[in-house]
């Protein structure tokens, strides 16, 4: 049992992995999500632009995103992540199933933020002569952006989450160690060691994320 | 400056509801600088009726024209432009929280592709304007509702208007505050030569500040005019929602409405009745007020005592040009605010708090 000099540089690998993973994977998502979140509140009927065929469509794609297990999906778009990355082994391979299970999640969240924004204030803006765009721009973004802030933070959370369970196949991390070690060695240690470590990033980033979103949120 | 003609609105049946003719053929004009009033009962379409005045809502037919440009016609770029020259104040204020008070004031003037020194000048200049020279960093949530509205005048003037509509501007804030805004508007339509439409369900708002007048009742406008003609009509919807003077229950003997101008003076009709006739006479309802600088009101009387002379005794008033008539129950309707609408702003819901409860996060 006295292994963990050993055990140690490849924890800190694994940990490294996770967040390389999620990290690059969160940024994908908030590129994508977001303005798939825009484009799902503004077309929805009796919102800035309505166009209930686009609406429909996108609530679909994002619903069926939603309601797929992430383990089923990590599988169905392999196909995907071979065409990108060219293998689907290993922490970059994960990121392409964990791009795309996290965009529909983050996208329903911007969703629902965005339509906290009080009408009023998109109409004061309309009022002044703004277009559109000024209001995503300048009304629904800004004003949301505490509740953006907080709903990064639940994905990221969800990210880290998902690339655990990509590890199951072969996607590398702390997921992956945990399985490799903890799972089929029997080495319990390893296991509660990774649990731990998960619990301390998730903590501190869900930290992070409040503060931040508080200190935005001027009420 | 602003011309309504026969503008009706109808919003078209939805799941669950019939469609609702919000405004019903109104046909208004509002002088230059003229400071004019749009009153009615909750649902009379006076808040669809401002907002068509800037095309917010667009109108099922008629036209809206403002500072002489036809806005029905334009195409959506052009109602964009135009929609500069009228400045809007919202009940709820409508302030950005994510922005300061210069912030929010800058805002139009950075849809408007202003310069960022001239901005700058201009957000000062304003501030000073509305009194509030020393909150150009504090939030929205740091003011008080008189002080968000104060931001909301700047920002409402800062693209330079020539109209201003206030919708139910002053509905939210207590009566202090109302006057401090109410004072506002007086003082920016007199310094800035704007044209104001005013949108409101308090009538005393309505005689503090208004010129002109229409009452809106189920769409359509049921009364108006100047104020000092409306209050000098004895038979004036509008007048009896400005001054009312509804039969009160329990109201006994001969009931008497006077209505008071300075050409027509109470004091003519309560000699004749007290003096001459001998009769019991009592100020049972009504109020007085001074509106636009001069003297208006309407009194209900109660006449005990009458043995027959009491008709030969009010046509004698008419004649010499006092304005009196009988009362009964029922002939005046029910004033406006007493009972209805007391819209005491919402709560500003924090919007980040639902997020902060994340849900479930999906396996």
């Amino acid at each position: 049992m006295n292994d963990w000099d050993r055990i140690a540089p490849q924890l800190a690998e694994a940990t490294w992995d996770t967040l390389y993973m999620v990290g690059v994977s969160t940024v994908l998502t908030v590129l994508i999500g977001v303005p798939l979140g825009v484009l799902l509140t503004v077309t929805a009927p009796g919102a800035l632009s309505p166009q209930p065929l686009v609406h429909r469509v996108l609530g679909l794609v994002v619903n069926l995103g939603r309601s797929l297990p992430f383990i089923i999906l990590l599988v169905l778009v392999a196909p995907v992540t071979r065409e990108i990355v060219g293998t689907t082994i290993g922490s970059t391979a994960t990121i392409v199933p964990l791009t795309i299970g996290a965009v529909p999640f983050l996208a329903r969240l911007v969703e629902t933020s965005l339509r906290e924004v009080s009408p009023g204030k998109v109409e004061a803006t309309l009022a002044m002569g703004g277009r559109r765009r000024d209001v995503v721009r300048t009304v629904l973004l800004p004003e949301a952006l505490p509740s953006l802030v907080a709903g990064v933070t639940v994905t990221v959370v969800a990210l880290i989450s998902y690339s655990a369970m990509a590890g199951a196949i072969g996607g590398g991390g702390l997921g992956d160690f945990a399985i490799r070690y903890g799972y089929q060695q029997f080495r319990t240690d390893i296991t509660v060691a990774t649990v731990v470590l998960l619990l301390v990033v998730v903590q501190l980033l869900q930290w992070t994320g409040d503060r931040w979103s508080r200190r935005l949120a001027h009420a | 400056m602003i011309e309504l003609n026969d503008v009706r609105k109808v919003f078209p049946a939805r799941r669950g509801a019939a469609e609702v003719t919000a405004v019903d053929g109104v046909t208004l004009s509002v002088a230059d600088g003229e400071f004019a009033g749009v009153v009615g009962p909750s649902g009379s379409g006076k808040s669809t009726l401002a907002r068509m005045v800037n095309l917010l809502e667009r109108p099922t037919s008629g036209s809206v024209v403002v500072d002489g440009q036809v806005l029905t016609d334009l195409d959506d770029d052009g109602v964009r432009r135009a929609r500069r020259t009228v400045g809007m104040v919202f009940q709820h204020f409508n302030l950005l929280d994510s922005r300061t008070a210069a912030g929010n004031v800058e805002h139009p003037l950075e849809l408007a592709g202003v310069g960022k020194a001239e901005r700058r000048r201009r957000v000062a200049e304003l501030l000073d304007l509305v009194g509030l020279g020393d909150r150009h960093a504090s939030r929205p949530a740091q003011l008080s509702g008189g002080q968000k509205q104060r931001v909301a005048v700047a920002r409402a003037l800062a693209a330079r208007p020539k109209v201003l509509l206030c919708d139910e501007a002053t509905s939210a804030l207590d009566p202090a505050s109302t006057a401090g805004v109410l004072d506002l508007l007086r003082q920016v339509r007199a310094e800035l030569g704007l044209t104001v439409l005013l949108i409101t369900h308090e009538m005393a708002v309505v005689r503090a500040v208004c010129d002109s007048a229409v009452l809106l009742d189920s769409g359509r406008v049921v009364d108006g005019g100047p104020l000092t003609e409306v209050l000098s009509r004895p038979h004036s919807p509008l007048a009896a929602q400005l001054l009312p003077a509804p039969v009160v229950a329990g109201a006994t003997g001969d009931l008497v409405r006077v209505t008071v101008t300075e050409a027509a003076p109470e004091g003519r009709v309560l000699r004749t009745l007290a003096g001459e006739l001998g009769l019991d006479v009592e100020v049972v309802g009504g109020s007085v007020e001074t509106v636009a600088g001069r003297r208006f009101g309407r009194l209900l009387l109660q006449v005990t005592g009458d043995d027959g002379r009491l008709d030969a005794a009010l046509q004698r008033l008419r004649d010499g040009g006092s304005l009196v008539e009988r009362a009964v129950p029922g002939d005046e309707p029910e004033p406006i605010d007493e009972h209805d609408e007391p819209e005491t702003g919402e709560p500003d819901r924090p919007a980040v708090r639902s997020l902060l409860d994340a849900p479930e996060v999906q396996r």
